[in-house]
């Protein structure tokens, strides 16, 4: 059975149609690579995902659950969106650390906060939140980052601040994590050091969804591919098969523009 | 000049204006405290997504902004009364409590104007990254917006509390016995003594060192909040 099932999902932004009858799974484990052009819709997509849009028709399905379906209003209650945002995991473009706390409570805080919802906080508050501590300080080691742990966001490049962005969004276990251009607003000298970490994700088996403007890992690293222009999906399949032997026009066309850059 | 410091005079002018400065501080308190949470609810309610809410917070907004303060303590001193709605208590502190109220309203509606700039100046990624991390609403308002939105708003707030501390002395319009009114009151006589014009004039120097003291402080914070950018 397939981890996500995204059925028919449609959006628009007033009147245009930035998405139109988006289906796909993805199976546990893979990695899916999403590309396209800027405005092709990719983002939304992710975005919808996450619960940050709400798509106008459409549903989508976790290990079987339908989480979000539009014709049905039960599944879009505030309360739950909540909840159910943690199956996903989102990576943005442009970090959005929070500036005033540490690499380490950048990565704590969410799940410092979950926890008090547990019955059995308050008798277990030190050990609960020692153990979240420490599970921050392994992730951000996994990272690379083990010497940052103190610093501020201002304080750490572009690169180890996306890094932190990853393990922020690995500390709550999410199902699915989805990465939105993760390195476009990075300098070319520091993209290497974050696609090294999600290509080692890629190798654990970590389900990922990456919008990536980086052909050459997208190749590399995903499992699955998906061409998007105009808010459709043009082409789907196996990532090198997509990449080097494209199906579509379009998708050999948008393809070109990279040719010589790789 | 030792001799003048220590006459009769000078010691009966400084209790006097010491006792009206006195009044200045609790004005300048008491809206500080009122007035700082007030403005943010009354931020809130200028951002509200229900239309009406929103449409009736910022016309209060402007029509408080829009007016003099000294005008609107007028109103609420005497209107209520001519009115019988109520009355105020009697003295001395029915008048310190309608400057206060007064004072409260008219800054909370400034400062929900500089909390609305400093909450919308935060990046909308900030909020994103909270929802997506499953956080609820007011966890993101006050672990992530809230320490952000002072930061941004210290340098505004520190020019409205700088006016604060000398927009007080309006309160001697309804007779409150404030520095000012003190210190104007040894022209006209008081405790003996007319036609001296220069305490009217020393009460600047309570202005200055207290304005001295607040600008160290809120220098202070800023300093204290710039570990982040």
């Amino acid at each position: 059975m397939a981890i996500l099932d995204v059925h028919n999902i449609e959006k628009h932004f007033g009147s245009t149609r930035v998405l139109e009858d988006i289906s796909f799974s993805l199976e546990k484990g893979q990695s899916l690579a999403i590309i396209g052009s800027s405005g092709s819709g990719k983002t939304t997509l992710l975005r919808c995902l996450n619960f940050l849009e709400k798509p106008d028709q459409g549903s989508i399905a976790v290990n079987g659950n339908v989480i979000f379906d539009a014709s049905d209003p039960a599944t879009q209650r505030e309360s739950e969106v909540r909840k159910k945002r943690l199956h996903f995991g989102m990576v943005f473009q442009s970090f959005n650390l929070f500036p005033q706390y540490t690499a380490l409570k950048n990565v704590t805080l969410a799940k410092e906060l979950l926890s008090q919802e547990r019955p059995d906080f308050k008798q277990n508050k030190k050990a609960i939140l020692d153990e979240i501590q420490a599970e921050g300080e392994a992730l951000l080691a996994k990272m690379g980052l083990a010497e940052r742990c103190n610093h501020y966001p201002s304080q750490l490049s572009g690169g180890q601040q996306q890094r932190v962005a990853i393990a922020r969004a690995l500390a709550l276990h999410p199902d699915i994590l989805c990465f939105d251009e993760p390195t476009s607003a990075l300098d070319p000298e520091l993209t290497g050091e974050v696609l090294k970490v999600i290509r080692s994700l890629a190798e654990q088996k970590t389900t990922m969804i990456i919008v990536t403007h980086e052909m050459a890992f997208a190749r590399d690293v995903a499992d699955e591919v998906i061409f998007m222009d105009g808010g459709v999906i043009v082409e789907k399949g196996p990532a090198r098969e997509v990449i080097e032997h494209p199906r579509e026009e379009r998708t050999r066309q948008f393809l070109s523009r990279y040719a010589d850059a790789n | 000049m030792i001799e003048f410091f220590t006459s009769d005079t000078f010691q009966t002018v400084l209790a006097a204006l010491n006792s009206g400065f006195l009044k200045t501080l609790q004005i300048f308190f008491f809206t500080l405290v009122g007035a700082l949470p007030l403005g943010l609810v009354i931020s809130f309610g200028s951002m509200s997504r229900f239309t009406p809410l929103r449409w009736v917070t910022r016309t209060v907004v402007w029509a408080i902004r829009g007016t003099p303060l000294v005008l609107q303590i007028i109103a609420l001193f005497y209107v209520p009364g001519i009115q019988k709605w109520f009355t105020w208590p009697s003295g001395e502190s029915g008048r310190m409590t309608a400057v206060c109220v007064a004072f409260i309203i008219n800054y909370a509606c400034y400062f929900s104007e500089i909390y609305r700039g400093g909450i919308q100046g935060v990046p909308k990624g900030q909020q994103e990254a909270g929802q997506v991390l499953g956080m609820t609403k007011s966890q993101i308002f006050f672990h992530i917006t809230l320490l952000q939105m002072i930061k941004r708003i210290v340098p505004p707030m520190s020019n409205e509390i700088i006016t604060l501390v000398k927009d007080t002395s309006l309160a001697r319009v309804i007779a409150l016995q404030e520095v000012i009114w003190m210190g104007e009151s040894f022209m006209k006589g008081n405790s003996g003594i007319s036609g001296l014009v220069w305490p009217l004039f020393f009460t600047a120097v309570y202005y200055l060192v207290f304005s001295g003291i607040v600008t160290m402080l809120l220098g202070k914070l800023e300093r204290k909040l710039a570990f982040f950018q």
